[in-house]
């Protein structure tokens, strides 16, 4: 079951994924390492999504091997894929957040169906989370068609959270949120990733996210990682689309002056 | 994953040493609180406090929260409490932990029930003035439209209301048969098994004729749109309110009573009636055939046996209200769906809104039509 290396969690290999005769990833290879914030960008409709999904095993691939925490999902049993879907947390573009309950109903969902806590446990440890991503305990009792734009991405974080995940998937955690929101949520993932030790998976557009918060970067180009490594190591790749992307007038913040 | 959790407890004194071990994660959280109701009463009992996380493995939000309740609880007591060997990996995660929590949620007291239910059976008393404006305003807005539209008549979205009339009227034809049918049959069927014990059953002829043509067959057609036309107006008006579509328009400079409801309630206004006299003579056809295999009247004796029973009158009553049912079933409808907001929840609840609505003043707007009918001696 072991395979990969203890420091890698998780593990990419040759995948292919299409639909229909299409190839959105055509034999695409990816580390992640413990510990690290990993940011993928690439081309609108280039995969980047699609990868993300299919790691966490949403679409289906047609060829390759994943293995993320040491489990190969096509080798390993049912009950073993389970437990390993309990040791990650998503946060969804939309946030994916369940209209019909609250918040503190949607922070709790996870910990009810796979822990056993008391009521009262649960409560004080969903107003943790709560507090946790920026919120205050009050906010737990609104429902979802309440909440602005950057409040249900910290509640959808903070129900990505609810089991303290190992590893967090997060699809384009800034997008739709102005400057300064998306600036405080960069920097709140980068503290709980400081203090609760997960990994982060970033799917994201924001170069100013990249910069801050990403220890490395990945490009995806052409159905596979073009560029791989620190930002002033992909900024000199010479692939012509990453070239393009972070040269550009946009990516200007970003290779700026690296200090 | 098979880690354990541990808790040991040891007192010296005043001094009581909590040497928590293992694994204090989410994973073990049902031994864990366990463990720590079992040492409850010692800390209680304590003067000072350690606790001593040189042998704690592993921790997360649930395992540190666990013990910062305690320590909590200790602190409030004046109990010495003292956090010693923890691991700097896991510093940040108790600082943070130490600052959450720290306000106690206001819970909302408990009512009485009974008032409660009192109170809700008010709200909706209240509530239902602001949902006959509504109604009222889309009266207004549709007859306003109206208006302009006859004014310039090419204004008018013919081919929208033709497509409406396809998908309400055309597309409803083969469901209105059937049932209609299937109602003058079994009115058919009972009207002859109970009149026979008179030597009354010739006269099913009549009570069909008179009641399908009055009452039922306008009844049970306006019934069906309700809940298949007036539905389905809902849902797409709602789902495109969702989606800002009738802002989009709006801001455009078209009127979204004009370009959306008032072809979709002049097609269920043109549908209805041609519903309704299809639908009657299913079921007037229905119950023939009942007489004719159950009953034994051949067919020739119940058409002449209905032209005595029924006179054009009672036609007449059956058709006019069609048009106003459709009216109705068509504002309540497309008022429902303007007042979908954004979630996809409340789309399923307009919808429900508009056909219970709509069913319920159909036959109360038929009740009416009863006491006017009877007043005027038709």
């Amino acid at each position: 079951m072991a395979t990969a290396q203890p420091d890698i969690v998780i593990s990419v290999r040759d995948l292919v994924v299409g639909f229909g005769r299409q190839r959105v990833l055509d034999g695409l290879s990816l580390d992640v390492r413990r510990g690290e914030i990993l940011g993928l960008v690439g081309v609108s409709g280039g995969g980047k999504t699609v990868l993300m999904r299919t790691i966490i095993g949403l679409i289906p691939k047609r060829q390759g091997r994943i293995v993320v925490m040491g489990v190969d999902r096509d080798t390993a049993s049912a009950a073993e894929a389970r437990a390993l879907e309990r040791r990650w947390g998503v946060l969804f573009q939309q946030g994916a957040l369940f209209s019909s309950l609250t918040v503190r109903e949607n922070i709790q969902f996870p910990m009810r169906e796979n822990l056993q806590l008391s009521q009262r446990l649960r409560d004080e440890l969903a107003n943790a989370k709560l507090e946790m991503v920026g919120l205050s305990p009050s906010d737990g009792e609104k429902f979802p068609s309440e909440l602005s734009g950057g409040m249900t991405k910290r509640a959808a974080l903070a129900r990505a959270l609810a089991l303290d995940p190992e590893i967090l998937f997060l699809d384009e955690p800034t997008s739709g949120l102005d400057p300064i929101s998306a600036g405080e949520f960069d920097a709140l993932i980068k503290t709980l990733q400081q203090t609760l030790n997960f990994t982060v998976f970033m799917v994201t557009h924001d170069l100013y996210s990249l910069e801050m918060e990403c220890d490395r970067i990945a490009a995806l180009a052409d159905g596979k990682i073009a560029a791989i490594g620190s930002v002033s190591q992909v900024v000199e790749s010479q692939h012509p689309w990453v070239k393009s992307y972070f040269q550009g007038k946009r990516a200007r913040v970003i290779t700026r002056a690296p200090n | 994953m098979a880690a354990d959790s541990a808790l040991t407890c040891t007192a010296t004194g005043d001094l009581l040493e909590l040497t928590p071990g293992g694994a204090w994660t989410a994973a073990q959280s049902a031994a864990l609180e366990a463990r720590m109701s079992e040492v409850a009463p010692q800390v209680s009992g304590a003067r000072k406090l350690t606790i001593n996380m040189g042998r704690v493995r592993e921790l997360d939000t649930l395992g540190a929260w666990l013990l910062e309740r305690l320590i909590r609880g200790c602190a409030d007591r004046k109990v010495d409490v003292e956090l010693v060997a923890l691991p700097d990996r896991y510093r940040g995660l108790f600082d943070q932990i130490g600052r959450v929590n720290r306000e106690a949620v206001a819970v909302p007291a408990a009512k009485n029930k009974l008032l409660a239910a009192l109170e809700q059976v008010g709200q909706w008393a209240v509530e239902l003035i602001p949902e006959f404006e509504t109604f009222l305003a889309m009266l207004a807005a549709a007859s306003f439209a109206l208006g302009r539209v006859l004014m310039r008549p090419r204004s008018f979205r013919i081919i929208s209301a033709v497509n409406h009339l396809y998908r309400v009227g055309w597309q409803a034809i083969p469901i209105m048969l059937m049932i209609t049918f299937l109602i003058g049959a079994i009115i058919a069927q009972q009207g002859i098994f109970h009149l026979r014990k008179f030597g009354a059953d010739a006269y099913v002829v009549d009570m069909v004729g008179i009641l399908v043509l009055r009452e039922l067959g306008v009844l049970i057609v306006s019934i069906m749109v309700a809940g298949r036309s007036g539905s389905a107006y809902t849902a797409e008006l709602g789902s495109m309110k969702m989606r800002e579509e009738i802002d989009a328009l709006r801001m455009m400079g078209f009127d979204p009573v004009e370009v959306l409801i008032l072809p979709r309630i002049v097609a269920l206004v043109v549908a209805l009636p041609i519903l309704a006299f299809i639908g009657s003579m299913s079921a007037l056809v229905g119950g023939g055939i009942v007489a004719w295999f159950y009953g034994g009247m051949s067919p020739e004796i119940y058409i002449a046996r209905m032209h005595e029973a029924i006179s054009v009158t009672h036609f007449k009553v059956g058709m006019i209200k069609a048009p106003f049912m459709a009216l109705m079933i068509g504002l309540v409808a497309c008022s429902e769906g303007l007042r979908v907001k954004g979630s996809a929840e409340s789309l399923g609840l307009q919808t429900t809104n508009s056909v219970v609505k709509s069913i319920f003043l159909v036959i109360v707007l038929d009740g009416i039509f009863a006491i006017f009918f009877a007043s005027i001696g038709m």
